[in-house]
């Protein structure tokens, strides 16, 4: 294995096409080759912005400033994009059904749920990848005027942003979209899921974070440009084993971070692992100097930028339009690291 | 002396001597409860230490040291550092089958601070074999005290015919198929 990982080095250096390596999930006889956290060159290629007339970009709106919990999903058999309607109305029914059997309820609440399925095709990074699927549960209170605007329940989103590596091999009646996007009650989430995973045969699981991808995620984050950068980095941490939880906040004036993360960076659009591991070296020891205490000792738990901010428990918000694609990328390679 | 040499020292008969340098104090702890468990004809002592150099004062009390295990805990990169800046303090001739790196931990794949090819590179780079495990399992700590057991004994000269370099040199091959 360890003979394995240095051949793949000069593949690594000899491939012209962006290569994106996957974000380590910390399995430690990992895939030498093409992994971000285990590549020796430990190379990302960045994509480029979007800019702001690719798209409607009211309808990607929707996906920002808003807490949305990981999903990795495991490929849709026979899942057919001109039936939308109609598997919004087997859902719709799915839901009704077992909320006669009392589950997925919010007691005491009469509401009519109404489920909508929509394609989303900004939601794309290569050609290869299947536009975003967009699930919406609205409600209408019973009690409420019948023109009244329905109240967004809950809002899934499957997506695939350069999912190559596992859509390359993918059979016929398979449909690649590894990352599904939650927001609202965990209750709905159960359901659709449930009638997903019965209907189309995939398996969704929660995606969690590892802190060496929080680490790679906030050095791309810093060094992306922004208008006027409205919050700073910061670095939420916990210090495991103490008699009483610690959480330790580290928070950086945009322009600084963005300051050191230039001085570091050698190649514009492209990142290394000694990049990410020189930055947060200087964050640490800065941090040392002044407290006395080895934040590499600890667990980070939560980065947040300007762009976006990340948890280790799987739970995003993405704040700005022109990097969407690119935290999307990001997060594809996680969820696909976890299927494969 | 600061450094650690393997044969400034005479062997103790029919015993062997095994350091654990490592970070994680409580962790050393339960591997070496799970080494001194395990059966054996020989006498053993394990020695824990969170860092090198290790303390001249007491030098000439300690026996001879066969093994030394490295162990880097995969949630936390300061134990990567701890163990690369150790690494300054062996004798390069201890790298010949001597030593060891653990990396403890796995268990928890989403709780990992630390690139593991780093970790595989350090071994190569050092000519050491790294072994994966997970302290917090029972099986798993078992397995891997046993292992280290083995280890122990070919590195102390006590299996007759093989030598920690053959060893060394029969893990490094077996590795690359």
């Amino acid at each position: 294995m360890a003979a394995m990982a240095v051949e793949s080095a000069e593949d690594g250096a000899a491939r012209t096409l962006p290569s994106l390596g996957r974000l380590s999930r910390g399995l430690p006889f990992g895939r030498a080759y093409g992994r971000l956290g285990n590549s020796p060159s430990g190379r990302l290629i960045l994509p480029a912005p979007l800019s702001q007339e690719s798209g409607d970009p009211q309808r990607t709106a929707l996906l920002l400033r808003k807490a949305w919990t990981l999903y990795s999903v495991t490929p849709l058999y026979r899942f057919c994009r001109g039936r939308l309607r109609d598997y919004a109305r087997l859902l719709g029914a799915f839901i009704a059904a077992e909320r006669q059997k009392g589950l997925a309820v919010e007691v005491g609440v009469e509401l009519d749920i109404k489920v909508a399925l929509s394609s989303l095709p900004e939601l794309q990074g290569s050609e290869q990848d299947q536009p975003a699927v967009l699930v919406q549960l609205s409600s209408r209170s019973r009690a409420s005027p019948k023109n009244s605007e329905d109240k967004i329940l809950w809002s899934g989103c499957f997506c695939c942003v350069y999912g190559d590596d596992l859509s390359e091999n993918m059979p016929e009646d398979f449909t690649c979209l590894p990352l599904f996007l939650a927001n609202g009650a965990e209750s709905y989430m159960s359901v659709v899921g449930n009638w997903f995973q019965k209907t189309f045969d995939c398996i969704f699981r929660r995606l969690a974070i590892s802190p060496f991808s929080l680490t790679w995620m906030v050095a791309m984050w810093t060094g992306c440009k922004v208008d006027k950068a409205t919050s700073g980095v910061e670095l939420v941490f916990s210090v495991p084993r103490l008699p009483q939880p610690l959480d330790i906040s580290y928070a950086i004036h945009p322009e600084d971070a963005k300051a050191l993360w230039d001085t570091i960076q050698k190649t514009p659009g492209e990142i290394t692992q000694e990049e990410v591991d020189v930055f947060m070296d200087c964050l640490y020891s800065h941090f040392h100097r002044h407290f006395k205490i080895h934040l590499s000792a600890t667990k980070l738990v939560k980065v947040s930028t300007a762009i976006a901010s990340a948890h280790c428990d799987g739970i995003v918000k993405m704040l700005h339009s022109q990097y969407l694609s690119g935290v999307l990328m990001l997060l594809t390679e996680l969820a696909i690291s976890q299927i494969q | 002396m600061a450094v650690l040499r393997p044969f400034d020292k005479l062997p103790g008969l029919n015993s062997a001597a095994l350091l654990l340098v490592g970070s994680d104090e409580e962790l050393q702890q339960k591997l070496a409860e799970a080494i001194l468990q395990e059966k054996r004809d020989f006498k053993i002592s394990i020695h824990i230490a969170t860092s090198l150099p290790l303390p001249s004062e007491r030098d000439h009390l300690r026996p001879r040291i066969d093994l030394i295990v490295f162990m880097i805990d995969i949630k936390s990169k300061c134990s990567l550092k701890n163990v690369e800046a150790s690494l300054a303090h062996v004798d390069a001739t201890f790298f010949l089958g001597k030593v060891c790196f653990l990396v403890t931990g796995v268990g928890r794949v989403n709780c990992c601070s630390i690139e593991t090819n780093a970790v595989c590179k350090l071994g190569e780079a050092y000519c050491s074999p790294v072994l994966f495990c997970e302290l917090e399992l029972e099986g798993v700590r078992v397995a891997t005290a046993q292992r280290l057991l083995r280890m122990l004994q070919i590195c102390a000269g006590l299996v007759p015919g093989f030598s920690a370099l053959s060893f060394s040199l029969l893990m490094r091959n077996s590795a690359d198929d």
